[in-house]
C-alpha cells in the first residue's frame, strides 16, 4: 500500500490543497482506472478547488461532474468499482453526506464480506470536514463516528500537507473503501511534501514530543494541540502531541506507548464527544495503560449539540485554552 | 412502440388462457418472440416448472424449520423467464430478492440461494463464478445504483454501442412496484439517463409490497413516470413470456446502443411476501383468484400445446423438476454450517488489526472451552 511513482525528486512547499490535488493528479496518471466523481469538481475545480486543472487534464470521462445527488454518486461508484474502476468521491462538504449514508454503511461498507471476498471496493470518499470557517449551517460538522463504527470501512484524517498527500495517494492505493476526511480549515496551511511517504496511511505518529502530559487528536486538531503544547513549554509543561492520522483502524503503539510515558492524556476532538472516536481511545488507553496511568484519561470535544451558528462556533469548537484546563485537570492528580 | 402515449393495456402476446393474440399493435413484438423456436418455448417453460418445484419445496422447508424465511416468486416466473431469455449472454444481472428464476437461468445452484436463507451466507455465490449474476439485494433499491454505475463502467470501457447486439454489453436491474419509490430507484434513472447507460430497469409490478397496494406507491403509472426521466419505457404483461421476452429484447439491444430502458411487467405475487408474511390480512381470494387464472406457466403450458407439443414432454419437465426439487431437499438437510472465521476473513481485503486481534481472541475462547475439564 505505499505509494510509488511520480514524486517530485525533493522536498516541495505547497498548501494542503495543492497537495490534495497533486496526489489526484498522480494517481490518475499512475491508473486509468482512477476516476473522480462528484458536484461541481469539472471545469469549477470543485468548491475548494481541489480538483482545479484535473477536468481539462483528463477530461470529462475521468473527472465526472455528477447530478447532484450524493446517494446516486456513491451507488453509482460501487457499481464502477465492480467494473474494475477506483472512483475517488468528492463529497461537498461534511453535512451533506448523509444522504448518501446507506450506500456508505450499508451497501460499499459491506459489498466484500457480501461477496465472501470475491469482490472489493476500492472507493475513496473525500469529505472536507470540520469547523473553523465561519459558515452556514451544515458545512461544518464531524460525521467520523459515524464511519470508525462501520465494519468494513477505513477512516483517516491527515493534518499536514505531506500527509494529505501522501495518505490520499495511499487510500486510493486501497482496495478498501477509504473515507478520507480533510480539515477544510487547514486546505490553504502550507508544508512541505516529501518525495516518498514517511508512514503507512494507518499509522498514528508522534508529531511533538513531550513527557508531562500526551495530547491526541487529527486533522485540524493537531494544530490545536501543537499550539496548546507550545503554550503549556512556556509555563513549564512538556506535552506530547499524537496524531492520529488513521480513525479506523487506530494505530495503537504509539498512543499506548505515549500514555506509558506521561501517565496522563488529553484527548480531544471538534466532534460532539458522546460515542466518539475520542471516547474509543479513552477507553482502549484505560483498558492497555491502566497501571501507568497517574490521571483519568479526559476528553475535549465540540458539545453534544448540533454544530452552532458561525458565531459560536469558536465557543463550541475545543481552543488551546479548552484543552490547557483539561492538560491543568490531569496535572491535578 | 415505446414512446407511445399512454398504453391502456399492457403489450401481450398470449392472452390469459394461453391462446395467441394477433393484433395490428403487437405485430412488431410478435415478429421479435418469433426468434424462439418450439423448443426454446418449451426450454422457457421447462425453467418456470423447475423454479416453480423449487420454490415449492423451499417453502416447506422454512415450514420444516430448516431455513429461517423464504421468499417465493409464485407467479413470477413468466415476467423472468421472459427477461432471462432476452439478456444476451454478455449482459449483467443485478437481482433483487425474487429473481430465483434469473439466478437458476444464469448457473447459480439451488442450494447456493438456499445458503441465504438458512443463514449460511449472506451473498450465497460469487458473481464471478456466475455468469453474469450479481447477487441479491436486500436494502430496497439500492442495487438500482450499483446496475447504473456498472452499466457506466461498460460504457467507459467503450463495450457498448459498436453497433454489434452480440458483443455490446448491457446491464438489467429487477426490483418492484414498492422499490419504485425509494430514492435510489429515481437517482438511477437520473444516471442512466444523464450518462446514456446500457441499462434496462425491469420492474416487475406484482401489486404488492409487502401488504401496501401498488396503488399507494404511485397514481400513476410507473412506466409513464420512467418517461419523465428520459427513458424509453415499456408496459408488458409480465404473465406472457412470450411478451416479456419481446419486449426486454428490444429494450436491451437499444440500452446497449445508449438508449437505457424500463420495462414494466405487469404481474402478480401469488403467493405470501414471505414466510413470515399473512396475505389474509390485507388482501382478497377472490383476487388471488384472479391472478391465478392467469398463471404465467399454465398459458404457456396451453400455447406449447397448441404449437403441437405433447403432454408427455411437460410431464418430463414436471417429473425432472420434483426430482431436482427433492434432491435440493437432500442437499439441504446435508448441509453444514459456517465457520466461525467467515465472520472475519471477508471484511477487508487489505490486512487490518482488529480483525487478526479478533479472530485471534474468539479462537482462543473457543479453545479454552477444548482443553476443560
Ligand atoms: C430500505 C428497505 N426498507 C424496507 C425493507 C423491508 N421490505 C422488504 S421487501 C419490502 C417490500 C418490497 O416490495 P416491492 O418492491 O414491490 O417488491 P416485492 O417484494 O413485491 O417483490 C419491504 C418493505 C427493505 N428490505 N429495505
Ligand atoms: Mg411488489
Amino acid at each position: 500500500m505505499s505509494g510509488q511513482g511520480a514524486a517530485a525528486a525533493q522536498a516541495t512547499t505547497m498548501p494542503i490543497a495543492k497537495a490534495l490535488n497533486s496526489a489526484l493528479r498522480e494517481a490518475m496518471r499512475a491508473d486509468e482506472k482512477v476516476l473522480l466523481m462528484g458536484e461541481d469538481i469539472g471545469p469549477l475545480g470543485g468548491v475548494f478547488r481541489i480538483t482545479e486543472g484535473l477536468h481539462a487534464e483528463f477530461g470529462g470521462d475521468r473527472v465526472l461532474d455528477t447530478p447532484l445527488a450524493e446517494s446516486g454518486i456513491i451507488g453509482t461508484a460501487i457499481g464502477l468499482a465492480m467494473r474494475g474502476y477506483r472512483p475517488v468521491i468528492e463529497i461537498q462538504f461534511d453535512g451533506f453526506v448523509y444522504p448518501g449514508f446507506d450506500q456508505i454503511v450499508s451497501q460499499l461498507a459491506k459489498m466484500r464480506a457480501r461477496h465472501r471476498g470475491a469482490v472489493s471496493m476500492p472507493v475513496v470518499i473525500r469529505i472536507p470536514y470540520g469547523g473553523h470557517i465561519g459558515a452556514v449551517e451544515h458545512h461544518q460538522e464531524s460525521p467520523e463516528a459515524y464511519f470508525a463504527h462501520t465494519a468494513g470501512l477505513r477512516v483517516v484524517s491527515p493534518s499536514t500537507a505531506n500527509d494529505a498527500h501522501w495518505m490520499l495517494r495511499q487510500a486510493i492505493e486501497s482496495d478498501d473503501p477509504v473515507v478520507f476526511l480533510e480539515p477544510k480549515a487547514k486546505y490553504w496551511t502550507k508544508g512541505e511534501v516529501l518525495p516518498e511517504p514517511t508512514a503507512g496511511l494507518h499509522d498514528a505518529v508522534v508529531a511533538r514530543q513531550g513527557s508531562d502530559v500526551t495530547l491526541i487528536g487529527h486533522g485540524a486538531m493537531v494544530h490545536v494541540l501543537l499550539q496548546a503544547a507550545e503554550i503549556a513549554e512556556a509555563e513549564g509543561t512538556s506535552c506530547e502531541v499524537v496524531d492520529l492520522r488513521s480513525l479506523s483502524p487506530i494505530d495503537w503503539a504509539p498512543i499506548i506507548a505515549s500514555a506509558e510515558r506521561t501517565g496522563r492524556v488529553v484527548v480531544a476532538q471538534e466532534a460532539p464527544g458522546h460515542v466518539s472516536v475520542g471516547s474509543e481511545v479513552a477507553a482502549t488507553i484505560a483498558e492497555r495503560a491502566f497501571y501507568s496511568l497517574e490521571a483519568p484519561v479526559l476528553r475535549v470535544s465540540g458539545f453534544d449539540t448540533p454544530f452552532p451558528p458561525a458565531q459560536l462556533e469558536a465557543v463550541y469548537l475545543p481552543d488551546a485554552d479548552r484543552v490547557l484546563d483539561a492538560v491543568d485537570r490531569a496535572l491535578a492528580h | 412502440m415505446t414512446g407511445a402515449a399512454t398504453a391502456t393495456e399492457p403489450i401481450r402476446l398470449l392472452d390469459a388462457e394461453g391462446a395467441l393474440v394477433e393484433t395490428d399493435a403487437n405485430a412488431e413484438w410478435r415478429e421479435l418472440a418469433a426468434q424462439l423456436t418450439t423448443d426454446d418455448r418449451l426450454a422457457m417453460h421447462g425453467e418456470m416448472v423447475r423454479t416453480r418445484a423449487f420454490d415449492i419445496e423451499a417453502g416447506h422447508l422454512q415450514r420444516q424449520g430448516k431455513l429461517g424465511l423464504w421468499v417465493p416468486s409464485l407467479g413470477q416466473e413468466g415476467a423472468q423467464v421472459g427477461a432471462a431469455w432476452a439478456a444476451r449472454d454478455q449482459d449483467t444481472l443485478f437481482p433483487s430478492y425474487r429473481e430465483h428464476l434469473l439466478a437458476l437461468h444464469r448457473g447459480v445452484e439451488m442450494r447456493q440461494i438456499i445458503d441465504i436463507f438458512r443463514g449460511a451466507s449472506h451473498g450465497g455465490w460469487s458473481p464471478l463464478e456466475v455468469r453474469g449474476m450479481r447477487i441479491y439485494s436486500l436494502v430496497i433499491a439500492t442495487h438500482a445504483l450499483h446496475s447504473t454505475g456498472y452499466a457506466m463502467g461498460i460504457r467507459l470501457d467503450g463495450a457498448c454501442g459498436t453497433g454489434d447486439e452480440a458483443v455490446d454489453e448491457a446491464v438489467m436491474a429487477f426490483y418492484g412496484d414498492g422499490a419504485a419509490s425509494q430514492g435510489d430507484a429515481s437517482e438511477g434513472l437520473v444516471f442512466a439517463a444523464s450518462y446514456e447507460a446500457p441499462i434496462v430497469f425491469f420492474v416487475q409490478n406484482n401489486k404488492w409490497a409487502i401488504s401496501v397496494p401498488s396503488s399507494r406507491q404511485s397514481r400513476f403509472p410507473l412506466h409513464e413516470r420512467a418517461r419523465g426521466f428520459g427513458l424509453d419505457a415499456a408496459w408488458v404483461d409480465g404473465n406472457d413470456p412470450l411478451a416479456s421476452f419481446a419486449v426486454t429484447r428490444r429494450m436491451l439491444d437499444a440500452a446497449r446502443q445508449g438508449r437505457p430502458g424500463y420495462v414494466e411487467a405487469d404481474t402478480y405475487r401469488m403467493g405470501a411476501h414471505t414466510t413470515s408474511d399473512d396475505p389474509t390480512r390485507y388482501r382478497t381470494s377472490d383476487e388471488e383468484e384472479a391472478w391465478r387464472r392467469r398463471d404465467p406457466i399454465a398459458r404457456m403450458a396451453v400455447h406449447l400445446r397448441s404449437l403441437g407439443v405433447d403432454d408427455a414432454a411437460l410431464a418430463a419437465q414436471e417429473q425432472e423438476a420434483a426430482e431436482l426439487a427433492a434432491d435440493m431437499r437432500r442437499q439441504t438437510l446435508a448441509a453444514g454450517t459456517a465457520a466461525s472465521d467467515d465472520i472475519f476473513d471477508f471484511v477487508y481485503a487489505e490486512p487490518h488489526p482488529l480483525m487478526d486481534e479478533q479472530r485471534q481472541a474468539l479462537a482462543d475462547f473457543e479453545a479454552g472451552f477444548g482443553s476443560g475439564s
